[in-house]
C-alpha cells in the first residue's frame, strides 16, 4: 500500500483556510512564491488573515484585496523593484497592522514553532525599535554564568502554510531545484496544515534523477495537500524552471500605483481562475514580444 | 589613465572598509560597494568570501562557484560574526543609528520603505558599515524615525549583550569617509574625497559634524586598481550611474 494521495485543486486547498487564521507563505521577496494559491485566496471569501511572510507580491496582492488584518514580516519587496507598492500603500493608509520583526528573529520564531518551543533566545533586536514597535516582545536572561540578556522571540505557530516547490509527489514530498530552499520546510513544519503547490507532480521514483537527496526539502508528514500548478509561482522566480517575469512585474508595479490602472489589471488578470490567469499572462507576453 | 572620478574614489573607499578582515563574507549592498568588495578581494584582501547576490559563493576565477550559502546559513554566518556587511541607509544619525523601514510615524508612515530587514541582527552581530550614495541632510539627520541598525548610543543603553559584538567600522558617502573613532562614539570625518571641501560636507549633513583641520583626503587608487575597476570589474561603468560625476 502507498501513502495517501493528497492532490487537490487550489480551490480545495484554499477552501480549508478560514477567515481569521494565521497563514504562513513561503519563498522570499519575489522568489518562488506560491502565487497560484495566493490567487485562489484572492478569489475566496476568506478575510481577516494574519499573514506571516518574507514578503513579496503575495503580501501586496492580499493587502490590496483587503484580506490581511495583520502582517508579520521583516520586509516586503519585489527584489528588482525595491519597494512593494501595495504593501507601501496599505501601510501609508494605516490599514495594516504590522508586526515588524528582523529577518533572523523571524527565522527563529518559525524554528521555535517547529520545535514546539514558546520562544528562542536571540541577540537581534536589542537596542533597535523592533522592541519599541512590538511592546509585547520580552527579553530573557541566560541562566548560565554569562548572564546575558537576550530577546525571547515568540514562536510563530501557523494555522496553515502555503509554499511552492519545483516538484512534489502525490503524498506530499517536495523537491526544490533552485539555489535556495528559503524557509519553506520550516513554514510547513510550523503549520497545522501545509499546502504545497508545485510545477509538476511526479512519481517519487523521479526525484533521484532531478536532484541530489538534499533537494528533498519538504517531507510528507508535514504536508496536508499537494497542488499541481504549472507556472504557479508566476510572476515570481522559480529557478530553474523559469526566472522572474520582469516585464509582468513592472506592469504589476505600475498598475498598483494608480487605482484606475489597478482596476484594469485586476479585471484582466485576477477575476478568472488560474487557467484564465495563465491564458491572460500568455497573451500579455505575446504583446511584448 | 584619465582623471579619477568621484565614483572611483568611492569604490576605493568601500574596498578599504574590508581591509584586514580576513576570511569573512564581504556583503556589499549597492553597486559601488559591490565593486569595492570585488576590488578588495582581487588586491589586498584575497581571503574574502563573496556571493553572487543569491546563494552562491563565487570563486576568484570567473564562473567558478566555490560554495553555497542559502539564507538560513547566511543568517548563522551573521550571528557567528564571520561577515562584514555594508548596508544602505535612508536615514543615519550621529551615533550610527540607521533607518530603512519607514519615514514619519511608524504607526502610519508618511512613506513606507523596505522594513527593518536584517539591520537589527546585522548591527548586533557582525561589523556593519554603511554606504550613502548621496550625502544629504535628508539622510544625515538629527534623529532617525525608526532605529533599524543600532547605533553606539542605543547599543550602550541596551546593555552588554548589545555591545558585545557591535561595531560600525565606517560610513562611505559620495563626499567623504566617516567613522566613530571619537571619545563619545559620535560620527566624525575620517577623510574627504579629493575635490570635496569640509564646508560641503557640513552643509550636506543635518547635524553638527566635527571636521578636524587638516583632515586627510581619501587615498588615490593605484594604476592597477583603476585598471581592475575599469576593465575587469565594471567595464559597463555602472559605478558612474550610482555616483554621477
Amino acid at each position: 500500500m502507498n501513502p495517501g494521495d493528497k492532490q487537490m485543486s487550489p480551490e480545495e486547498a484554499v477552501g480549508r483556510i478560514e477567515s481569521g487564521m494565521t497563514v504562513g507563505i513561503g519563498g522570499w521577496g519575489s522568489r518562488r512564491k506560491p502565487m497560484a494559491l495566493v490567487r485562489a485566496l484572492l478569489r475566496s471569501p476568506v478575510t481577516d488573515l494574519t499573514v506571516v511572510s518574507y514578503g513579496g507580491p503575495d503580501v501586496g496582492l492580499l493587502a490590496a484585496a483587503g484580506k490581511v488584518r495583520k502582517l508579520v514580516a521583516a520586509f516586503a519587496t519585489l527584489d528588482s523593484i525595491p519597494l512593494e507598492p501595495h504593501f507601501r500603500a496599505a501601510r501609508e493608509r494605516g490599514d495594516l497592522e504590522l508586526v515588524e520583526l528582523d529577518e533572523a528573529m523571524f527565522m527563529w520564531g518559525l524554528t521555535a514553532a517547529v520545535h514546539r518551543l514558546p520562544f528562542m533566545p536571540v541577540r537581534a533586536g536589542l537596542g533597535s525599535d523592533v522592541m519599541t514597535v512590538n511592546p509585547g516582545l520580552r527579553t530573557v536572561t541566560s541562566p548560565y554564568e554569562d548572564g546575558e540578556e537576550l530577546v525571547a522571540v515568540p514562536s510563530l505557530r501557523l494555522d496553515a502554510a502555503l509554499v511552492h516547490l519545483n516538484r512534489a509527489d502525490a503524498h506530499g514530498n517536495g523537491q526544490y531545484l533552485g539555489p535556495d530552499p528559503y524557509f519553506d520546510d520550516l513554514f510547513c513544519e510550523a503549520a497545522e496544515a501545509a499546502y504545497v503547490s508545485c510545477e509538476r507532480v511526479v512519481d517519487s521514483a523521479e526525484f533521484a534523477d532531478a536532484g541530489s537527496p538534499q533537494t528533498l526539502l519538504v517531507k510528507r508528514h508535514s504536508v496536508t495537500g499537494v497542488i499541481e500548478t504549472p507556472n504557479g509561482a508566476h510572476f515570481t522566480s522559480c529557478a530553474p524552471d523559469y526566472g522572474r517575469d520582469e516585464a509582468f512585474q513592472r506592469a504589476y508595479a505600475k498598475a498598483a500605483a494608480d487605482p484606475g490602472a489597478w482596476r484594469e489589471f485586476t479585471e484582466r488578470f485576477l477575476t478568472g481562475d488560474e487557467d484564465a490567469y495563465q491564458t491572460a499572462v500568455a497573451a500579455f507576453a505575446k504583446e511584448g514580444a | 589613465m584619465s582623471t579619477v572620478t568621484r565614483a572611483e574614489y568611492c569604490v576605493v573607499a568601500c574596498a578599504e572598509a574590508w581591509r584586514g578582515d580576513g576570511e569573512v563574507l564581504a556583503a556589499p549592498m549597492g553597486t559601488v560597494p559591490r565593486i569595492g568588495a570585488q576590488l578588495a578581494r582581487l588586491t589586498f584582501a584575497p581571503d574574502l568570501l563573496l556571493t553572487d547576490g543569491e546563494a552562491m559563493l563565487l570563486g576568484t576565477e570567473p564562473g567558478v562557484v566555490e560554495g553555497w550559502l542559502p539564507y538560513r546559513q547566511h543568517l548563522s554566518l551573521v550571528s557567528g560574526g564571520k561577515r562584514h556587511v555594508m548596508m544602505g541607509a535612508s536615514q543615519l544619525d550621529r551615533h550610527g543609528n540607521q533607518n530603512i523601514s519607514c519615514i514619519g510615524d511608524w504607526k502610519r508612515p508618511r512613506r513606507q520603505l523596505l522594513g527593518v530587514r536584517g539591520a537589527p541582527v546585522n548591527t548586533l552581530n557582525n561589523p556593519t558599515s554603511y554606504w550613502v550614495p548621496r550625502h544629504s541632510p535628508r539622510v544625515f539627520v538629527e534623529r532617525v524615525d525608526m532605529v533599524c541598525g543600532v547605533g553606539y548610543d542605543r547599543a550602550a543603553a541596551a546593555g552588554p549583550s548589545a555591545t558585545r559584538y557591535h561595531r560600525i567600522p565606517c560610513v562611505v558617502t559620495d563626499l567623504a569617509v566617516l567613522d566613530f573613532a571619537t571619545p563619545d562614539r559620535t560620527m566624525r570625518v575620517r577623510s574627504l574625497h579629493p575635490g570635496v571641501t569640509a564646508q560641503q560636507v557640513r552643509e550636506a549633513t543635518g547635524f553638527a559634524l566635527d571636521i578636524a583641520d587638516g583632515v586627510p583626503y581619501t587615498r588615490e587608487p593605484t594604476g592597477a586598481e583603476l585598471r581592475l575597476i575599469r576593465e575587469v570589474i565594471d567595464p559597463e561603468g555602472l559605478r558612474e550611474r550610482e555616483v554621477p560625476a
